[in-house]
C-alpha cells in the first residue's frame, strides 16, 4: 500500500498552491492528483500554474493525474474537461459526463465522487480504461474488500480515502456564498477565506460539517490511522491524503511511517489530531454505527474524542 | 405531457391511477429502491397485479431500481429486474452503471429511463448513458433552469422528465452521503435519508429538539410545530450566523412552469411523493392532470392552491427560479 494526494479541495491563493506542491516534492507519496474539483470559477486563478506543478512533481519522481470538476453543468465546464484529455496525462474523472469526452481506449483514473459501489460498475469502467478508482468514502470495509478484489480481477488498482475532512455532498448551489448573503454569480470568491471549509455547527454546538463552496464536507478530519492493517488486507493498494493547511508533509510522512509500521495508531493520531481543521476525527464509515463515528470513543485507554450522543 | 406519479403502496397507485396519472412509478420491499421506508412498496405479484390494473386503465407502471447495488450482492438487483419485466412494467428507472451495463445485456428489450439519481446534469452526460445503455428518458435533476433544460433538449436524442412538485432535494442527487455520515443509512446504499428509525425528539427546557443520529437538526418552541429532521433543511450555525444554512424547509411546486416545459421540450412531468398517504396522491394527481389537459386544449391553466400539501405550507420554483444562483 502507498500514498496518494488527492486534488486540493480548497481555494488557497496562488502563492499558497505554489508552495504547497512546491514543498510536496519531498513528500513520500508515490502520486499526486493536481486541479480543480470544486468549482471552475475558481481555475482561472491557478490553471496558469497547473503546467509547472505538473512538472516540479514529475521531476521529483511523482505521478501525476489531472482532475474533472466534480459537478460538470455548464458548457465552458464541457469544453475544459474535454480539453484536459489532450494534456498527455492520466485524467482523473471524477463526473461521468468525462465519460463522453473521452477518446476510445485512453486509460483513466476514477476519483471518489464518481459512484463506484459494486463488482459491475468497477468491470465496466474498467473495460473502459479505468486503471485505478478511489472509492466513495461512505462504503464500508466489506464493500471496499470485495471491491478489491474484482479491482484485482479486472487490472484495476483501489485506493480509499485516508485522510481529510470528508467529501459528502455537491450542489449546484453555493452555501458559502449564501452564507454571506451573496448570489452565486456574485460570490466574490469567499470561499477563499476558509483554507479548510467553514464549519457548521448544531444548534447545541456539535462540530457537524463544513461548507465549502458548493461542496459540504464532514467537521471531522475521516482519519485511516486504526485501519490501514485491515484495509492492506482487504487489498487497498493507496491510502488517499487531502490537502490541508498545516504540515501536510509532516502527515504524509505519519502515513508513510504508519504503513511501514514504525508508529502506532495511538501515535499517528497524537501527532495529527492537533492540525486536523476543528480538531475531530472520524472512521466510521469503515464499519462505525455511522460515518461520524470515530472508533477511538471504543477504546477504554484513550478519551473519547468524540462529542456526546444520545 | 405525461404525468408520472407516485405510488407508495398498491392503494396509492390505483388512486393516482383514477385520479388520472398517465404513468406511476413505485418499487420493490427492499433496499433496491430509494424510497425504502417500513410499510411501503411493493411485492412481485402486488406488482403484477398493479401492471395488470393500470394497463386495463391506460396507464404505465414505471419500477424504480434506483439505488447503488452493494457490492457482493449484486444478486438482489439482477433479481428485481428479472421481477419487473416478468410483471410486464412499462420501464425500469436505474442509476447504477453496473445495473445499466447489466440490464442492457441481460433484458435488452426491458425499457430503461435513467434516474435523478444518477445525476446527469449536461447533455454529455445524458448522451453518454444514452448511447452506452440505450437509455430511452433522463430524469432531470433538480438543478436546472428551463431554459438550460431547454439547451439540453437541442443536444439529445431521449426523452426527458422533469419534477414539477414535492419534495425537493438541494444536493446533486445520488451523489450525497451527509444521512450516512449522520446515521450510517444512506439513500445510494439503503434507500433512505434521514430516516424516522435514527429520529428522536427530545423536551430540553421550552423547547423540542428534533435530532438525527445524534444530531440536532431542529430546536422549536415546545408550542410550536416541529419540523421532520431532515438533514440539508436543518436549522445550523457557522460564525456568528444561524439558519438553514442549506436550504429552507420548502416543497418544490412548479405547476406554473408547465408551459414554459413543454416548450423546453420535456415529455413528462414528475410529481415526488412515494412516501406520501393516498388520499393526498389522488389530490395532487388531480390538479395536475387538470393542468396538463388545460394545456394540451390549449386552456388556461387552473392553478388551484396546493400550498397545503407542501412541506412547511411553503412552495418554491426551485432550481428552476434559480434565485440562489
Amino acid at each position: 500500500m502507498d500514498l496518494t494526494v488527492g486534488a486540493n479541495l480548497f481555494f488557497w491563493t496562488t502563492d499558497a498552491t505554489r508552495g504547497f506542491y512546491e514543498r510536496l516534492r519531498a513528500a513520500p507519496v508515490a502520486r499526486v492528483v493536481v486541479g480543480e474539483v470544486v468549482c471552475s470559477k475558481r481555475l482561472p486563478f491557478w490553471e496558469h500554474d497547473i503546467p509547472l506543478i505538473v512538472s516540479t512533481l514529475k521531476d521529483a519522481g511523482k505521478e501525476v493525474a489531472l482532475s474533472t470538476l466534480g459537478l460538470i453543468t455548464l458548457n465552458r465546464e464541457r469544453a475544459k474537461t474535454k480539453d484536459l484529455f489532450d494534456m498527455g496525462l492520466p485524467v482523473e474523472i471524477n463526473d461521468i459526463t468525462a465519460l463522453k469526452n473521452l477518446p476510445e481506449g485512453t486509460p483513466f483514473w476514477v476519483g471518489p465522487l464518481v459512484n463506484v459501489y459494486n463488482e459491475g460498475t468497477l468491470a465496466y469502467l474498467a473495460r473502459r480504461g479505468a486503471t485505478r478508482i478511489c472509492l466513495p468514502p461512505e462504503l464500508p470495509l466489506k464493500s471496499i474488500a470485495a471491491l478489491c478484489k474484482a479491482g484485482k480481477e479486472a487490472g484495476v488498482a483501489v485506493e480509499v480515502w485516508g485522510h481529510g475532512r470528508l467529501p459528502l455532498a455537491m450542489s449546484a448551489r453555493c452555501y458559502h456564498a449564501r452564507l454571506h448573503d451573496r448570489a452565486k454569480d456574485n460570490c466574490q470568491f469567499i470561499c477563499g477565506a476558509d483554507l479548510d471549509g467553514r464549519e457548521v455547527d448544531t444548534l447545541d454546538g456539535q462540530a457537524f460539517l463544513s461548507v465549502n463552496g458548493v461542496q459540504t464536507l464532514s467537521a471531522a478530519t475521516g482519519c485511516a490511522a486504526y485501519y490501514t492493517e485491515a484495509l492492506a488486507e482487504a487489498g487497498v493498494s493507496a491510502l488517499r491524503l487531502s490537502p490541508q493547511t498545516g504540515d501536510f508533509n509532516g502527515l504524509c510522512q505519519g502515513y508513510a511511517d504508519r504503513l511501514a509500521g514504525k508508529v502506532s495508531p495511538a501515535d499517528l493520531v497524537a501527532k495529527l489530531l492537533p492540525e486536523a481543521p476543528g480538531g475531530r476525527f472520524a472512521d466510521g464509515f469503515f464499519d462505525g454505527p455511522s460515518g461520524s463515528d470515530w472508533q477511538h470513543r471504543f477504546r477504554p485507554d484513550r478519551p473519547s474524542l468524540s462529542w456526546p450522543r444520545r | 405531457m405525461e404525468l408520472v406519479c407516485p405510488a407508495g403502496t398498491p392503494a396509492a397507485l390505483r388512486a393516482a391511477v383514477e385520479a388520472g396519472a398517465h404513468a406511476v412509478y413505485c418499487g420493490f420491499s427492499d433496499e433496491t429502491n430509494a424510497r425504502n421506508f417500513p410499510g411501503l412498496n411493493f411485492s412481485t405479484e402486488e406488482l403484477t397485479a398493479a401492471v395488470a390494473g393500470a394497463h386495463k386503465r391506460g396507464a404505465k407502471v414505471l419500477v424504480a431500481l434506483n439505488t447503488f447495488p452493494r457490492a457482493g450482492a449484486e444478486k438482489l438487483w439482477h433479481q428485481r429486474l428479472a421481477d419487473a419485466e416478468a410483471a410486464g412494467v412499462d420501464a425500469v428507472i436505474l442509476a447504477d452503471i453496473g445495473l445499466l451495463d447489466y440490464a442492457a445485456t441481460h433484458h435488452p428489450k426491458l425499457r430503461r429511463h435513467l434516474s435523478v439519481q444518477a445525476a446527469a446534469s449536461n447533455p454529455d452526460a445524458i448522451n453518454f448513458y444514452a448511447e452506452t445503455f440505450d437509455v430511452k428518458r433522463v430524469v432531470l435533476p433538480r438543478v436546472l433552469t428551463v431554459q438550460e433544460i431547454a439547451a439540453i433538449n437541442k443536444e439529445i436524442n431521449v426523452e426527458t422528465e422533469a419534477f414539477v412538485f414535492g419534495g425537493l432535494c438541494v444536493m446533486a442527487e445520488g451523489r450525497c452521503a451527509l444521512s450516512s455520515y449522520a446515521t450510517g443509512l444512506s439513500p445510494n446504499m439503503n434507500g433512505v435519508c434521514s430516516p424516522a428509525s435514527h429520529v428522536v425528539y427530545a423536551e430540553e427546557g421550552p423547547d423540542l429538539a428534533a435530532k438525527l443520529g445524534g444530531f440536532t437538526i431542529h430546536r422549536t418552541p415546545k408550542d410550536q410545530p416541529a419540523p421532520y429532521p431532515t438533514l440539508c433543511k436543518g436549522c445550523f450555525t457557522s460564525g456568528e450566523q444561524t439558519g438553514h444554512v442549506f436550504e429552507d424547509p420548502v416543497s418544490l411546486d412548479a405547476r406554473h412552469l408547465i408551459p414554459a416545459l413543454a416548450k423546453a421540450g420535456v415529455t413528462a412531468l414528475k410529481i415526488e411523493g412515494r412516501q406520501r398517504s393516498r388520499a393526498y396522491v389522488a389530490e395532487v394527481v388531480r390538479a395536475f392532470r387538470a393542468a396538463t389537459d388545460a394545456l394540451a386544449e390549449g386552456r388556461d391553466l387552473p392553478l388551484a392552491e396546493l400550498a397545503r400539501l407542501t412541506e412547511g405550507q411553503q412552495a418554491t420554483a426551485g432550481a428552476y427560479a434559480k434565485t440562489w444562483r
